[in-house]
């Protein structure tokens, strides 16, 4: 029925199939709107937060998406700035996945800041002191940057490309799109940069706090190289399922190698770094300021296994299994190595959140546990759900990923040589 | 934040922050506008019009 709207030489599954697998994921994302609405119409008391506990589940979403989503500036940085040509193979799944991640932070922000319609105000009224006022900017911007990058790919549908206003536009697009992802690497240096920052300046928060260059803590670098490291991963390990579900191959092995392989680069050079940052915080920051290492992990729930998890399962293994050749090529570990690089920076990104409001800071103060309402466990699922259906909707109609027609086409029959029946069979050409 | 705006303090903070962010809408602004300009101009020379 849809059929015109494919992309030229490639086989989509029946439009019914594919209306009850949104119609499935839709149940799910009306569900979160359920939520958000109450969210809008209700306020805040809605979710578990309160003065003591203001940043949860929602903040560790975000800052989870915006990380995840740092395989679209960091690839695109690759492809048109380093030129790593072997990249355009993949650069249209990496702007999609960041298109939705960026999109989703945004979502996510709407409803955390309960009064939607002023969110004008950070722009007109802005606080130049805050590390956020400049995640905003940034993060706005580079949202714009996503769409006019996402832009051309919708204007390649079939049916669109037939106009030709919209045909020169994509193609002018595609023309200068150097200009804008240079303009997308330094807004997500920044906004990546200053996620971290946020914690890194906590003062009053002795698990988060350390010391850094003029204004910008370690953590403003660390969260940085992090987007930059883990993103990749995320596309990968998405790109393994889309692959999976599609039973297609979609992007040419050499191409994920590739991109793996620069990943596992920047994991464990950023694990390094992160590494030494936390045993001179351990050891110098912590104890400057009358803690022991030992007091930041002394809770049943947030214990050591935090920091081994985040540093060692989440960031050595992965990083050594992409930078052997041996563990990239195989395609079980590189899907092992990918899921475990997303949970590292997931956790990283929980314990700069969570951990840092759960962790006493007065001497009469307790362990803060805090668990999240159904409203917000529903609304941090939303983007998942408005994610998939937009991936759907992009791989059935336009045309993401360019190898597609070529890797996935019948093998050509092998033409064999006609055999005289008399002939022996020793003396007759060996067929393959 | 404009600098004809009652909140503006010519200093080095907003100098940069909102410096930075009206540098990024520009460029993002232009950019766009050369690209629709260009594909109208395109078209009404008849660019595109044949291409599959």
């Amino acid at each position: 029925m849809d059929s015109a709207l494919f992309p030229k030489g490639v086989k989509r599954c029946p439009t019914w199939k594919f209306a009850l697998w949104i119609g499935a994921v839709g149940i799910v994302l009306l569900w979160g709107v359920y939520a958000m609405l109450l969210c809008w119409l209700k306020g805040l008391n809605q979710t578990n937060m309160n003065d003591y506990y203001g940043f949860a589940l929602w903040i560790w979403a975000d800052l989870a998406v915006i990380a995840l989503g740092g395989g679209a500036f960091f690839t695109g940085f690759l492809r048109y700035l380093v030129g790593k040509e072997e990249l355009k193979n993949i650069i249209n799944f990496a702007v999609l996945i960041g298109f939705i991640c960026y999109s989703s932070a945004l979502l996510i922000l709407a409803i955390d800041v309960g009064q939607p319609l002023r969110s004008w105000f950070i722009f007109w009224h802005a606080n130049v002191h805050s590390m956020l006022t400049e995640v905003a900017f940034c993060l706005t911007c580079y949202f714009g940057v996503l769409t006019i990058e996402y832009l051309p790919l919708i204007l390649e549908n079939r049916q669109i490309d037939k106009v030709p206003f919209f045909h020169n536009l994509g193609h002018n697009m595609h023309e200068i799109m150097a200009v804008f992802a240079a303009t997308g690497a330094f807004l997500s240096f920044f906004h990546q940069g200053s996620l971290g920052g946020v914690a890194g300046v906590l003062f009053g928060r002795p698990f988060a706090f350390r010391e850094g260059i003029l204004i910008w803590p370690w953590t403003f670098f660390l969260f940085t190289w992090s987007a930059a490291a883990f993103g990749p991963c995320f596309t990968i390990f998405l790109l393994k399922i889309t692959e999976k579900i599609t039973a297609k191959k979609l992007v040419k092995d050499s191409t994920v190698w590739l991109l793996a392989k620069i990943s596992g680069w920047m994991i464990l050079t950023y694990i390094v770094a992160k590494t030494i940052d936390t045993i001179y915080w351990l050891t110098v920051t912590a104890p400057g300021a009358g803690y022991s290492a030992g007091f930041f992990y002394d809770n049943w729930f947030y214990n050591i296994g935090w920091l081994i998890a985040e540093i060692v399962v989440g960031g050595f293994i992965p990083a050594l299994i992409l930078i052997t050749e041996k563990g990239r090529k195989n395609p079980t570990s590189l899907f092992v190595a990918v899921l475990l690089g997303v949970i590292g920076v997931s956790i990283n990104r929980w314990v700069m959140v969570l951990q840092v409001m759960a962790v006493p800071v007065m001497p009469f103060d307790t362990w803060a546990l805090y668990y999240p309402s159904w409203q917000e466990v529903a609304t941090t699922i939303l983007p998942v759900a408005y994610g998939i259906i937009l991936v759907s909707l992009s791989y059935r109609y336009l045309p993401v990923f360019p190898n597609e027609v070529e890797l996935n086409a019948a093998p050509e029959p092998v033409a064999v040589p006609e055999t005289d029946p008399d002939m022996p069979a020793e003396a007759a050409p060996a067929r393959a | 934040m404009l600098p004809f705006g009652f909140e503006w303090i010519w200093d080095m903070s907003h100098l940069v922050f909102m410096g930075g962010l009206w540098y990024a809408l520009t460029i993002i602004g232009v950019g766009m506008a050369y690209c629709i300009i260009k594909a109208a101009v395109d078209t009404i020379q008849g660019k595109g019009a044949h291409h599959h």
